[in-house]
């Protein structure tokens, strides 16, 4: 029931039109970039492949914290600090590759610790003057942070709320820390001018469309990733544990486990993200472990609709697309849009923009079927949605399926 | 009169002490300085201005500078100008030892002198009345040297010392004190004999005792001076102990200064760990105003106002606002400035929250994560709005007379308006308290939180309850700001400050529990400001977060958990 709930509605065609449209991206965006000559209209500038490239990691977060708390109820307020450690890990090793081309011309040091006087590296740096090294610790960083920290938060049964502003503290403790500069990763500054990767310049276009690619790349395979969590018997338990924890528990699963995997899972992913953003962006320092970035990943997630697979991937292009334009031309009023977006979404779109596609989408078609029977339209369905909707979590159900109730 | 009477026999004391000591001059100017200073007060109750020398004999005096042929005159006159006593010379000398004393070719006769241009103003060197300008070249600076500004201020120090006013005495004593001289002893001596208030005395003797250390007295002196500043016990005295532990030879003496200096340690590490709390008392009184607020709305209702900082926030801006027309109409209300702001500043929280809740937080009961979302989106157009309005950079909020300044109680440093935070902080939560347990309003408020159903079966209006506490709790964060506007920079970015920490209080002490939310605030305040020396202050936060998230596993539900059935949510 769950699954058909999930992939009515033509929902497994709208992953592989996802999918196929990435990787369309991932090809077609480098062409238009660098074989189709500049005075061509058809010619995409530099600057719009690294902006639509930080875009798709940006959804790759949003798709992330989808996982977590779309699929399993557990509403992350620190998925950043996983984006930003994974940013940190690959921002590390291009500053290894810097190698004595950095202002000071040490060698081994990067500039940073010249200018603070250390003499050596630290224990933690070694290692990343490899990329398979670095690529390693993209992964295992955010993945054991998570890992280490579910484990604890799950299995005392930290639920909700409660969960929501602990992962808060994480990140801002977090943000605390690495704005340090003893803790040996650049201070406020960050980490930053960045050279090369795997050998190529960073700031060529060639480079700019390959990572371009390779985000287009990561993308899809997320989409796919998730697609087969969420359809396998796992996927099934995550949301049972989300609509219903202590019933499951009572069945016989261990729901922390559960949610421990989809919480490490999650965080893998945005770590990746985090990194295929900093060679992109040119620089990574604490502000991306700011609570407040945490939360507006939650609102791309809420906008595109949360608990679908496609709809935060909509939702951060959607209001990253927004975001550029109105700081460009109204940067005053950004905020307020930012904000009324937070209020109006949560008031009149809770599941977001797939979410009321699909519901129009499944209404017309009850009304077409109810009037080709000549049958009275089915009434009671949308009654039973409000009374549910009204008493537990704001997930109304699609007409004409029960929804489960969650244990009280 | 009576309480002068016993002191009578100091007089002899006076001349017999200070017979057969080197400086001749001294001793008897001092005996008779003392003498009929001491006449007078005894005569009218301490309140006389001091006995004056004759004002011809001081002019005379002043009148040789002018004739002084190298420095060593005039120390020498600098000298006799002390031994008179008069507070009058002080004037004469503070402009020698700035270089400003001239004296006339013409008449020889001597001036205070400002330049002004090609010009210098001159001035009566005794009162400093106007007495018309002379051209450069019609005066003759008295030179100074740097033993001259020596021998100027240790005169200075000794005639402050004789001055009517406790306050002048005591400033004088305290100097004295940090700048030890072997040569200002007898001053002392003659000045700790002469001292009937108690607090000034006690100084005077501190000051003799750091003066005997670096002074070539016997050994018996210096012990009496070690216990002298073993209880006065503070960092100066630990530091002058030190400097004197370090010249000192092997003996009873070094012993002493060690005893000294290790019991002074001793007190200090209490006074340090006493200054320590207060200042976590301080801070965990800021974190619970700021949290007091959001332990109604989201301890009490299962509101995640994120919101809530932006509340504190409009209060310290009501507060900018009510300075400012108290400033530019009403300036002499400005020590009301607070007491106004208050209630106004309860109001405009108070009506915004009431049109969060009416407007967007009432669709969304029984869904904390999205009133979450929800009033993130507020507090962003919240901060953006007053960004606009006010500006994005701080605005300046005043502190009234009564909130600035601070006292000492040992070597606790208490600053008023900390101190006037805390006990704001707590008459607020008694307030907050008595409301919620002693008020119909407080009832209901329980009831529709415990079990809305029943309430709203029961007759009370719940959607108006709701709002109302929302209100209510808004309002309280509006209050926290006038509080807080006082030690904390008022910007569009106040209540971001404070947002998490307030989280932080409210859960670790216990959702729905206001005691909870005390002991909170003030368990992390005293833990951030003791952890701080050890670890710093951004380590020390940093500690302070991963303690609550360990707590929180072992504890989700806080400190002070609501028991019951209705846990699950």
């Amino acid at each position: 029931m769950i699954t058909g709930r999930f992939f009515a509605a033509g929902a497994d065609r709208r992953i592989l039109i996802a999918i196929l449209l990435l990787l369309a991206a991932a090809v077609i965006v480098p062409i238009l970039n660098l074989a189709v000559p500049p005075t061509s209209g058809l010619h995409l500038p530099s600057y719009i492949v690294a902006l639509t490239g930080k875009y798709l990691c940006y959804a790759l977060l949003a798709l992330a914290l989808d996982l977590v708390w779309g699929y399993c109820g557990i509403l992350s307020l620190g998925h950043g600090a996983f984006f930003a450690l994974g940013g940190y890990a690959m921002g590390m090793y291009l500053m290894r590759q810097i190698g004595d081309r950095g202002v000071y011309g040490n060698p081994l040091l990067p500039d940073f610790m010249v200018f603070l006087n250390w003499k050596e590296l630290p224990w933690f740096w070694y290692g990343f003057d490899q990329f398979w090294f670095a690529a390693l610790m993209v992964m295992l960083v955010p993945g054991l942070l998570a890992f280490v920290f579910g484990w604890f938060a799950f299995r005392s049964r930290v639920t909700g709320v409660y969960l929501s502003i602990i992962t808060q503290a994480m990140t801002y403790a977090l943000l605390l820390a690495f704005f340090r500069n003893d803790m040996g990763f650049g201070g406020n500054n960050g980490l930053t001018d960045f050279k090369d990767i795997l050998g190529f310049n960073v700031q060529a276009s060639s480079t700019r469309s390959a990572l371009f690619a390779a985000t287009a790349l990561a993308l899809a395979l997320a989409v796919f990733v998730t697609w087969r969590i969420v359809g396998s018997k796992y996927g099934k338990l995550l949301m049972a544990v989300r609509d219903a924890e202590s019933r499951t528990r009572f069945l016989g699963w261990r729901a922390e486990n559960v949610k421990l995997f989809a919480f490490t899972v999650s965080a893998v992913m945005a770590g990746i993200a985090g990194a295929l953003y900093v060679p992109q962006v040119g620089i990574i320092n604490p502000g991306e472990f700011d609570p407040a970035n945490s939360i507006e990943v939650v609102i791309w997630t809420a906008i595109g609709g949360r608990g679908t697979i496609v709809g935060p991937i909509i939702g951060a292009i959607l209001v990253n697309t927004g975001k550029s334009w109105f700081t460009g031309a109204l940067p005053e009023l950004w905020l307020f849009a930012l904000g009324g977006l937070f209020v109006a979404v949560t008031l009149f779109l809770p599941k977001g923009i797939v979410g009321m596609w699909d519901q129009w989408r499944s209404y017309t078609k009850v009304r077409h079927a109810a009037s080709a029977e000549a049958s009275p339209p089915p009434a009671e369905p949308p009654a039973i949605v409000r009374v549910s909707s009204d008493k537990v979590s704001g997930w109304k159900d699609e007409p004409g399926l029960p929804e489960p109730q969650p244990a009280e | 009169m009576n309480k002068s009477v016993p002191n009578c026999p100091r007089l002899s004391r006076i001349a017999s002490s200070s017979d057969g000591r080197s400086v001749e001059h001294w001793s008897t100017t001092w005996r008779d300085v003392f003498a009929i200073l001491f006449f007078a007060m005894a005569l009218i109750f301490h309140f006389s201005p001091p006995a004056q020398a004759d004002e011809a004999a001081l002019r005379t005096i002043i009148a040789k500078f002018a004739t002084a042929k190298n420095f060593q005159a005039t120390v020498q006159i600098v000298g006799e100008l002390a031994a008179t006593g008069d507070p009058s010379v002080e004037r004469s000398l503070t402009a020698l030892s700035n270089g400003e004393l001239y004296f006339r070719k013409a008449d020889a006769s001597v001036f205070i002198g400002k330049e002004q241009g090609q010009a210098i103003l001159l001035a009566d060197p005794l009162n400093g009345d106007g007495a018309g300008e002379a051209a450069k070249a019609e005066v003759t600076k008295i030179k100074v040297n740097n033993t001259l500004r020596r021998t100027i201020r240790d005169a200075l120090g000794g005639l402050t010392l004789s001055s009517a006013d406790p306050a002048a005495r005591l400033a004088a004593a305290r100097t004295m004190f940090k700048t030890p001289n072997a040569a200002t002893i007898e001053a002392l001596d003659a000045a700790i004999l002469n001292e009937a208030v108690a607090s000034v005395k006690k100084q005077l003797e501190q000051a003799r005792a750091s003066a005997v250390l670096v002074s070539d007295l016997p050994a018996s002196e210096k012990l009496a001076a070690i216990s002298v500043l073993k209880a006065r016990g503070d960092r100066d005295a630990l530091s002058l102990l030190t400097a004197f532990a370090t010249g000192a030879e092997d003996g009873a003496v070094k012993e002493a200064t060690e005893g000294a200096i290790a019991g002074i340690t001793g007190t200090l590490a209490i006074w340090n760990a006493a200054q320590n709390v207060w200042y976590g008392v301080s801070l965990g009184s800021v974190l619970l105003l700021a949290a007091i607020g959001l332990a109604i709305t989201f301890g009490v209702m299962g509101v995640i106002n994120m919101a809530h900082g932006e509340m504190v926030m409009l209060g310290a801006y009501t507060t900018f606002v009510v300075q400012n027309v108290i400033r530019t109409s009403f300036p002499g209300l400005f020590d009301w400035s607070l007491a106004i702001a208050l209630p106004l500043a309860f109001l405009v929280a108070g009506a915004v929250g009431l049109a969060i809740e009416r407007g967007i937080i009432r669709f969304l009961y029984g869904r904390p994560l999205e009133t979450l979302l929800a009033t993130w989106g507020v507090s962003l157009i919240l901060q953006q709005a007053v960004r606009t309005i006010f500006g994005p950079t701080n605005r300046e909020v005043g502190n009234p007379s009564w909130m600035s300044g601070g006292f000492e109680i040992g070597q606790l440093a208490i600053t008023w308006n900390r101190l006037w935070i805390v006990v704001f902080s707590l008459g607020v939560f008694a307030i907050l308290l008595y409301v919620m347990k002693r008020t119909p309003w407080g009832l209901q408020m329980r009831a529709v939180t415990q079990n809305r159903r029943m309430a709203s079966s029961m007759g009370i209006r719940t959607p108006w309850v709701d709002a109302l506490t929302f209100a209510l709790g808004s309002g309280i964060a509006g209050i926290a700001g006038v509080a807080l506007s006082q030690i904390d920079n008022v910007s569009p970015n106040l209540g971001q400050g404070y947002i998490i920490d307030s989280f932080m209080v409210v859960v670790f002490g216990g959702v729905g529990n206001l005691w909870g939310t005390l002991v909170g605030a003030f368990s992390l305040g005293i833990l951030n400001k003791f952890l701080e020396p050890y670890a710093g202050a951004v380590l020390g936060k940093i500690l302070v977060l991963v303690l609550i998230i360990l707590f929180i596993q072992k504890r989700p539900r806080g400190l002070f958990a609501l028991k019951g059935r209705a846990v699950e949510a």
